[in-house]
């Protein structure tokens, strides 16, 4: 199995998040940065997915130089190759950020060999687009679902088995490979980078394919917090001796 | 014309698409174009409730192959039904389908999506004009205030953000024309096709609980959420967790509230040694009410809580049940 796993560099933030004086990016200057919880899935399925059927997985990201710190991340959690999808910094649109990714894809089919399964996160941390993943598939002419929580693969007969949960029950897709997944947090537990694959991810070569971006149609004019109606809390009570209020209230609320 | 991309359950609109409607009845006034429907199922009746929405036009999908939920079909079938009928825009409902079927149409379109929207505005009546909207991104932890322009403007809107009515509009359309379109998929790469189905769990699920008790780091182990458990069935309500408790691995993946897991909105929410970080704050904010139990009153949570209760989880959560049990003993 070859896998092709893609992830993005977003900011790790916490409670607040700052924004820059004129309201149109987050203001990273003293932020970490990350891979969101989804692309994290993501990345630990393609691990695990070398590790039971052998072959080679491949990060990519589209970023700046910035963005070979998360490369380096995936790889330290067992994945084999780096490559990272030239930008300047700043977001790329959706359509900028899929038409990148499939550049590099053809580029790195045509010296090697396809890709049996590409992954995706579901969407991204920060702009939340839920469409570059469709949109690369759909340009390659292979199928995709997102949401999905499990992966099963049947590699003698070229399938894949998806399974997506919904609020009315669980659906299980077959795809034939080659394909692409969008992946759901919640499909395995990503594990902790041990040191060997840290160190082999610091002295790790990465790839680097710069290709041409067009701007999207939509434009992010700025960005602003959600408003939020400040609340002082009725406080009711200390320890074991809150739970007489407690109940009270739960009995005025109607739910004792 | 503006067109809605109706979810149907049982063969009735889906409680989202009310949402995506309304919506779309608002900007097809500020147009002055007819408010339009596509479906994939031609249930009947399903005419006169859009109708209830102003809609005069409805586009019924039907083929073999698009009469279960597929999304490289549906998404190619919208595609087709957009090139054929050349519409203002199109609306959907912000669901894992409504966002993945758009996301299809556009990429097989060339068309920009945007996704999540809150509040979508025409400025200027000319077709070519942009649509100003605001997104939300990272779940709702920032608001985008962003422009759309394409030819054919595609947004999913959330359901239950402030703005558009959920409900039918005052007037209802005159009668609405059924257009039966049939897709062709000759050219068409191999899809993904559903081989199997299990329906959800029956009674009280956490995303439809009346109360949630919930837990976090302060539980401190698996075996702690017992007395969640307790608490959560004498109230009648469901448990859940934050991000910690999942990836330490005391919960599974499906009980957890927040940006990643599920999104709720009961009348209580109850909050058990969870501090409130962003990721797990976007997912219980639309609880009608919030009780936060937990040893630091400055933690996020309990500055956002309606009712607090500064106290270790282990000793106060075992004294309500106890009082609880006092008094219906009583």
């Amino acid at each position: 199995m070859d896998v092709l796993v893609c992830v993005k560099r977003v900011p790790a933030t916490g409670g607040t998040i700052p924004l820059t004086p004129d309201g149109t990016d987050v203001d990273t200057r003293n932020l970490g940065f990350t891979i969101g919880p989804h692309e994290e899935c993501a990345v630990e399925e393609a691990a695990q997915i070398v590790e039971h059927h052998g072959g080679s997985a491949t990060v990519l990201t589209v970023g700046p130089p910035q963005a070979d710190e998360q490369l380096r991340y995936a790889m330290s959690m067992g994945i084999q190759h780096g490559v990272r999808v030239g930008t300047q910094e700043g977001e790329t649109a959706p359509e900028a950020t899929a038409a990148a990714i499939v550049q590099a894809v053809r580029t790195l089919e045509s010296e090697h060999r396809r890709f049996d399964l590409m992954l995706f996160g579901t969407e991204s941390a920060d702009a939340g687009n839920a469409q570059v993943g469709i949109r690369v598939a759909h340009s390659l002419a292979r199928p995709i679902v997102g949401g999905i929580k499990g992966i099963e693969l049947h590699p003698e007969d070229a399938t894949a088995r998806l399974r997506r949960e919904l609020p009315e029950g669980i659906e299980v897709y077959e795809v034939p490979l080659p394909a692409a997944v969008g992946v759901r947090e919640g499909i395995n537990l990503p594990r902790y980078p041990p040191v060997t694959g840290r160190l082999r991810a610091k002295r790790a070569q990465i790839r680097t394919i710069e290709p041409e971006l067009e701007p999207g149609g939509l434009r992010r004019l700025r960005l602003r917090p959600p408003p939020e109606a400040a609340q002082d809390p009725v406080v009711l009570g200390h320890g074991a001796e809150a739970a007489k209020p407690v109940v009270d209230k739960l009995t005025e609320l109607g739910m004792v | 014309m503006l067109l809605t991309l109706v979810e149907t359950t049982d063969g009735s609109i889906a409680a989202g698409s009310g949402a995506a409607l309304a919506h779309t009845r608002e900007l097809a006034e500020a147009l002055g174009a007819a408010v339009g429907a596509v479906a994939f199922t031609s249930a009947p009746g399903l005419g006169e409730d859009l109708a209830a929405y102003g809609v005069s036009q409805l586009y019924v999908i039907e083929h073999a192959e698009c009469a279960e939920y597929a999304p490289e079909r549906w998404g190619e079938a919208l595609a087709q039904l957009l090139r054929d009928s050349q519409p203002g825009g199109v609306i959907a409902a912000a669901t894992d389908r409504g966002n993945e079927v758009m996301a299809h149409a556009a990429a097989r379109s060339g068309l920009p999506l945007a996704t999540n929207c809150l509040t979508v505005s025409i400025g200027d009546s000319a077709a070519s004009a942009p649509w100003s909207l605001t997104r939300q991104r990272g779940g709702g932890v920032l608001l985008e205030d962003a422009e759309l322009t394409a030819p054919i403007k595609l947004v999913t809107v959330l359901s239950g953000a402030a703005g558009a009515a959920e409900q039918p509009a005052a007037e209802a359309s005159s009668g609405v024309e059924v257009h039966t379109v049939t897709p062709r998929f000759d050219d068409e790469p191999e899809p993904s096709r559903i081989v199997d189905r299990t329906a959800g769990t029956t009674g009280v699920t956490l995303a439809t609980a009346p109360v949630v008790v919930s837990g976090g780091r302060g539980l401190g182990s698996a075996e702690a959420f017992g007395m969640l458990d307790e608490l959560a069935e004498l109230l009648g309500g469901a448990v859940g967790c934050s991000r910690v408790a999942t990836n330490d691995g005391w919960r599974p993946h499906s009980d957890q509230v927040g940006l990643t897991g599920t999104k709720i909105a009961p009348e209580l929410y109850i909050a058990c040694g969870i501090s409130g970080a962003t990721q797990h704050w976007v997912g219980c904010r639309d609880a009608r009410r919030i009780l936060a139990i937990n040893t630091d009153p400055q933690a996020p949570i309990m500055t956002r809580a309606t009712y607090a209760v500064i106290g270790d989880v282990h000793e106060v959560v075992p004294a309500i049940i106890a009082e609880i049990r006092r008094r219906r003993a009583g």
